[in-house]
């Protein structure tokens, strides 16, 4: 919404500076987004005549000029290049120290081709005030010397654009600001009130609605032997310093109303309206011509009003180029009517057409106004273009109802925490245009028609708070309350948390990855189900909700391989879905690791190098798993995993078959090239809901530690067995031969190669034995060790080695 | 001089001369071994006179002990030139550069980080964190929260749509975490105080707007909070987030379906070159919209808004950390550029606490 502050100053009395005004607007929830203030900023232009204009003697295309800047001072000269600078012409000065607003310059004492210039005479691009920057401005002889330019091209008058919020209708006119700041001690509200115009004979065109629910109400008015043409200057005037293009008089005043009263208005050229008007939904297929000279092909959801030709106008959007106003026109129908908000919005954005109509009809305009407002617009049509008025038509029953609320006055303070007292209530409220009963404690409250935002108690405070101003409101201090500290994130925060920091630790660098995938990747990593695909995705390849992290971290790895960055380790902790209910909603643990970007570190190094492999991944789950605080005793290893994980060199993290934790492993050549990734990538998912929580013991105490008086016992066995024996199975046999003798049963060599059958590998363990009650002798140990040795061949089939 | 003491000074001059242990041994057996030349003349002892025996024995008996002492000098010299040979040769080149802590080296996104930031700051204050899920119902995200039918935030091009289901009914990705109040307001009694941080979607790809991004929004119901709470609240968290001592911040009236009043906040700030100061300056940026719960969200939530009231706030997580880390441009959060990440990105043991502060 655009305005000028002399523009206001019709509606509202006022001294108070532009500042203050602004401040104040911005203040009472009416922000001001713009403030641009031409006589500031043209301040040091001056009205100057030039005395003489020689050419200047080194240069063809410069004069020399002597400028009478009507300061009484000496001539000051001035080296111009416009051809157009002659002696006798009245044009605009800067001094030196002038900002140039066209050219983005300060203006500077310079000397031109050795002769010296004290200033500029100006186009009327430099001054930004129009695009002609052919020669120096030419201003009437009778221009006053010496005076700013500004002010005598009545360039003074501000321009103030607010950025209204959707609710407040009323504001889409300068009177409706006007009641605002009046109600806010910035002035007298001017509200002369609106006399009827008495029709002198009756309206011609009846109209027609057909369907109620489209069109309220619908006022009809038609002035015979009016003369179109300009408008004149001061209505110009207002038009163009808001950035609109005057048309001819009557289309001028209904802009000026919409502007001015926030009430659109149509005007139709009757002599070229056909018999009755009719408000209709438009039929399948049917065109309107519109004014901005482009054609709409409408539907059944359109709403028109037409006569018995077809459709004239877009109901409350914008009229038709048929039945338009032009300079010959001299029987004008005003049209004031009532439309529905949400069709109106609709079809706004259906047809694409952002008009003023538009704008102030989507938010619901004052329905008590239809009527007076028609009268205003006759008064101005008759006070500019003259003609005999008919009486009006209106369609419609009821334009606006009454609104009463109790309001206990004890709502200021319970919701907004001031105490505001009654006059001062009473004062705001009033000036706001809402009326009140009683004394108290609950008084009754009139909400004025215009106020269609306002419905209930809660909005009455927000009126009173807002012009005492929120900055009065007092910060409370917000006690925290008697509850003792506890811990307030949920066992999924905190999971979250901590995978994060733990990959983190692990030299991993965190990925934030978008929600949506490709339908081919999601299909790829089971998702892809039609009740994730959007129906309106913002690209083609955003179309899927992702059923992992995965597809969208390998991407990202992609792209920093593509930059010349291989060696990478991401992860991203983050929501995966399953379905498109809460439930199937998790949070995923995933990373993606590639190149030189083991365990290890990133990139080659002497202390030793090494690529990115299976059990990277594994370790990574692991970390997640435990910082997760996964119960890591229980869980299962499984080799393989889904479809994506290349089958020999991945695994399953589960406990049980029915709880499946994670994956790990090197990503499926086939899945890779369908993710368009160059080489092997390392990966691992692990679902955070997953892991079972843990039973929360009733003390922090930690469980007493048992300690054994004796010294524990290490024992080395190498196994030959098959390739395809996983240690897994060996570590477990070994352990199971005595659990409360055998504490530990590491893996300390894996070798395959010479001196090995191909199909055969050794690997080799130690076994912790830790006696419990007294010293073991040798032939006790070896009795367990034999054991060890029966269990592992027994288990897996292998030899110990010799 | 005498045999012996030619004898004595032959050995001493042996044992000075002997150049490493094994020379040194040599020398001891040859002078003290079985057969050594001074064990040979104590064997001539026996055959003495008492008296010689008495006078010889003394003699000899003070070579051997000159000889034994000399002998264990030399060996602690020779023991210790040894140890500093072995040491030299042990020398290896200190200069060989590390490979850094994979804990230095690992990254924690931004986002991630002022999460952490804004839990701790609320759950000081005594919020719990509420969370839900990002498909949503039009009801959670638009009807309970008192959007009027036909508003523009329903519309398919602001709000992203799944297909709908054969019920007619669709589901959408929130646009707010607004739904998850809804949800806390449904299951919980009051008092309610929770924050609702999560990523939300809209419709919307340009410099400053990604079809996905992260809001963080703010909850109390109860029978006494206020505006001027609310007023305080968002004062203290902006201190404490901005890590400022103080902070100038001015509320606006404005407009938002779900509040009544309603009020947006700016804080004040200088923008200089690209950086942006908080606590002084002459400019206003706009950080967040908040307000008084609307009495129809409370309705619409089974909470009776006469005896019951509170307050909402939201902003978004992605421009406060841009805002409080000088990132530039948005887009970036997401391209996952590695260098990007490396100097965003916030070292996994920076952990934010009351206690350690937030970035230090």
């Amino acid at each position: 919404m655009k305005f000028t502050l002399s523009w206001l100053k019709e509606h509202l009395e006022t001294d108070e500076p532009l500042e203050k005004l602004a401040d104040k607007l911005t203040m009472i929830g009416l922000e001001v987004e713009n403030i641009e203030d031409k006589a500031k900023a043209l301040a040091p232009f001056t009205i100057a005549r030039v005395i003489s204009a020689e050419q200047h003697p080194n240069a063809d295309r410069l004069r020399v000029c002597m400028v009478d800047t009507g300061d009484g001072g000496a001539p000051v000269q001035v080296v111009c290049g416009a051809p157009n600078a002659r002696a006798g012409l009245i044009s605009v000065f800067s001094p030196p120290g002038t900002y140039i607003p066209g050219k983005n310059i300060t203006l500077g004492v310079g000397t031109i081709r050795g002769v010296e210039s004290r200033g500029m005479l100006c186009s009327a691009a430099e001054l930004q005030i129009s695009e002609d920057h052919d020669g120096i401005m030419e201003l009437p002889a009778d221009a006053p010397l010496g005076k700013g330019y500004a002010d005598w091209a009545g360039l003074g008058d501000p321009t103030i654009e607010i950025n209204l919020t959707p609710n407040r209708q009323d504001c889409t006119g300068v009177h409706g600001i006007a009641r605002d700041l009046s109600a806010a001690d910035m002035g007298k509200f001017k509200d002369p009130g609106i006399k009827p115009i008495k029709g002198e004979f009756p309206c011609p065109v009846q109209v027609k609605v057909e369907d109620a629910s489209l069109c309220p109400g619908f006022a009809l008015r038609l002035v015979r032997g009016v003369k179109n043409g300009p408008s004149p200057e001061w209505l110009q005037k207002r038009l163009t310093s808001i950035g609109l293009r005057p048309i001819n008089a009557l289309v001028d005043i209904t802009n000026f109303m919409t502007y001015d009263r926030a009430r659109p208005l149509h005007v139709f050229d009757a002599k070229k309206v056909q018999g009755n008007l009719t408000v209709r939904r438009a039929k399948d297929g049917e065109t309107l011509l519109a004014l901005d000279g482009r054609t709409y092909t409408l539907d059944g959801n359109v709403c028109v009003i037409a006569d018995e030709h077809g459709v004239e106008s877009l109901a409350g959007i914008m009229g038709g180029e048929a039945s338009g106003c032009d300079d010959n026109t001299t029987d004008v129908l005003i049209e004031s009517a009532l439309w529905n908000e949400i069709n109106i919005a609709q079809t706004g954005r259906k047809l694409g057409i952002n008009s003023d109509a538009r704008y102030r009809f989507e938010r619901g305009v004052d329905p008590a106004f239809m009527v007076p407002g028609l009268e205003l617009a006759t008064k101005l049509v008759l006070d500019l273009c003259g003609g005999t008025p008919s009486e009006n038509v209106v369609v419609g029953k009821q334009f606006g109802e009454d609104r009463v609320i109790d309001f206990p006055l004890t709502e200021v303070k319970r919701l907004a925490g001031i105490e505001v007292p009654l006059v001062e209530v009473k004062l705001i409220l009033t000036r706001l245009g809402f009326m009140l009963a009683g004394n108290g404690p609950v008084v009754k409250i009139a909400i004025p028609s215009w106020r269609t935002d306002v419905q209930g108690k809660a909005d009455i405070v927000e009126e009173i708070v807002r012009i005492v101003g929120v900055d009065k409101v007092p910060m409370t201090p917000f006690e925290r309350g008697e509850e003792p500290r506890k811990p307030v994130l949920t066992p999924i925060q905190l999971r979250t948390r901590r995978a994060k920091r733990a990959l983190g630790t692990r030299g991993m660098v965190e990925a934030v990855t978008w929600s949506f995938i490709t339908n081919d990747a999601a299909k790829l990593f089971g998702g892809g189900q039609s009740e994730l695909v959007l129906a309106n995705p913002i690209a083609a390849d955003l179309s899927d909700m992702r059923p992992s992290l995965l597809p969208g971290l390998v991407a990202a790895t992609q792209a920093n391989i593509n930059r010349g960055y291989p060696d990478v380790a991401l992860f991203e902790v983050g929501q995966v879905f399953r379905g498109d209910k809460p439930e199937d909603q998790l949070v995923a643990a995933s990373g993606v690791r590639h190149g030189y970007a083991s365990s290890k570190g990133i990139g080659r190094h002497w202390t030793g190098s090494a690529v990115a492999g299976a059990m990277d991944a594994k370790a990574d789950a692991f970390a997640v798993l435990a910082a997760a605080g996964a119960p890591m005793q229980a869980l299962q290893i499984v080799p393989g995993g889904p479809a994506w994980l290349h089958p020999g060199r991945s695994g399953t993290i589960q406990i049980g078959p029915q709880n499946v934790l994670g994956t790990f492993g090197e990503l499926h050549p086939r899945a890779a090239e369908a993710l368009g990734a160059d080489g092997p990538m390392i990966v691992f998912e692990v679902i955070l809901e997953r892991i079972p929580q843990g039973k929360q013991r009733a003390t922090r105490a930690k469980p007493v530690l048992d300690l054994s008086a004796f010294q524990p016992v290490s024992r080395d066995f190498a196994f030959i067995v098959d390739r395809s024996v996983k240690a897994g199975d060996i570590v477990r046999a070994a352990q199971n031969v005595d659990k409360k003798l055998i504490t530990d049963v590491t893996v300390f060599d894996v070798y395959e190669g010479k001196g090995i059958d191909p199909d055969k590998k050794s690997i080799a363990i130690a076994v912790t034995i830790q006696p419990r009650e007294k010293t073991m002798t040798d032939q006790e140990i070896d009795a367990v060790a034999a054991k060890v040795v029966a269990e592992v061949t027994k288990k897996t089939g292998g030899t110990l080695r010799a | 001089m005498s045999d012996l003491a030619t004898l004595e000074k032959s050995i001493l001059d042996q044992i000075t001369s002997a150049g490493d242990e094994a020379a040194l041994e040599a020398v001891r057996v040859a002078a003290l071994g079985k057969k050594g030349s001074i064990s040979a003349l104590l064997a001539t002892l026996g055959k003495m006179s008492p008296e010689e025996r008495k006078t010889e024995g003394a003699r000899i008996n003070l070579a051997k002990d000159a000889v034994t002492q000399a002998l264990a000098a030399r060996r602690d010299v020779l023991k210790a030139a040894a140890l500093d040979a072995r040491l030299a040769a042990e020398t290896i080149d200190v200069t060989l550069p590390l490979r850094e802590a994979s804990a230095e080296t690992g990254r924690i996104h931004p986002l991630s980080q002022v999460w952490d930031e804004l839990t701790t700051i609320f759950a000081d204050m005594g919020f719990a964190v509420a969370e839900g899920p990002d498909i949503e119902t039009d009801d959670y995200n638009f009807t309970k929260l008192n959007f009027p039918e036909g508003h523009p935030a329903r519309e398919m091009h602001d709000t992203f749509f799944f297909n709908p289901k054969t019920d007619g009914s669709r589901m959408l990705l929130r646009t707010h975490t607004s739904p998850v109040q809804v949800r806390t307001m449904l299951s919980q009694k009051p008092p309610i105080r929770v924050i609702c941080p999560g990523r939300t979607y809209r419709i919307d790809s340009d410099a400053t707007h990604t079809p996905q991004f992260h809001q963080v929004e703010g909850l109390v119901i109860d029978k006494g909070s206020h505006l001027g709470h609310l007023k305080w609240i968002l004062h203290e968290f902006c201190k404490a987030f901005f890590e400022v001592d103080h902070i100038n911040m001015r509320f606006r009236p404005s407009f938002f379906p779900f509040t009544e009043p309603s009020l947006e906040v700016d804080i004040q700030c200088r923008r200089d070159k690209g950086e942006i100061r908080f606590g002084e300056g002459e400019d206003w940026m706009e950080i967040l919209g908040c307000g008084m719960v609307h009495p129809n969200v409370l309705r619409a939530c089974g909470i009776d808004p006469d005896v019951y009231q509170g307050f909402a706030w939201g902003m978004g997580i992605d421009r406060i950390a841009m805002l409080k880390y000088g990132i530039a441009d948005l887009r970036q959060l997401f391209e996952n550029d590695i260098r990007w990440l490396n100097h965003y990105g916030f070292k996994p043991l920076d952990i934010p606490t009351i206690a350690g502060g937030l970035s230090t």
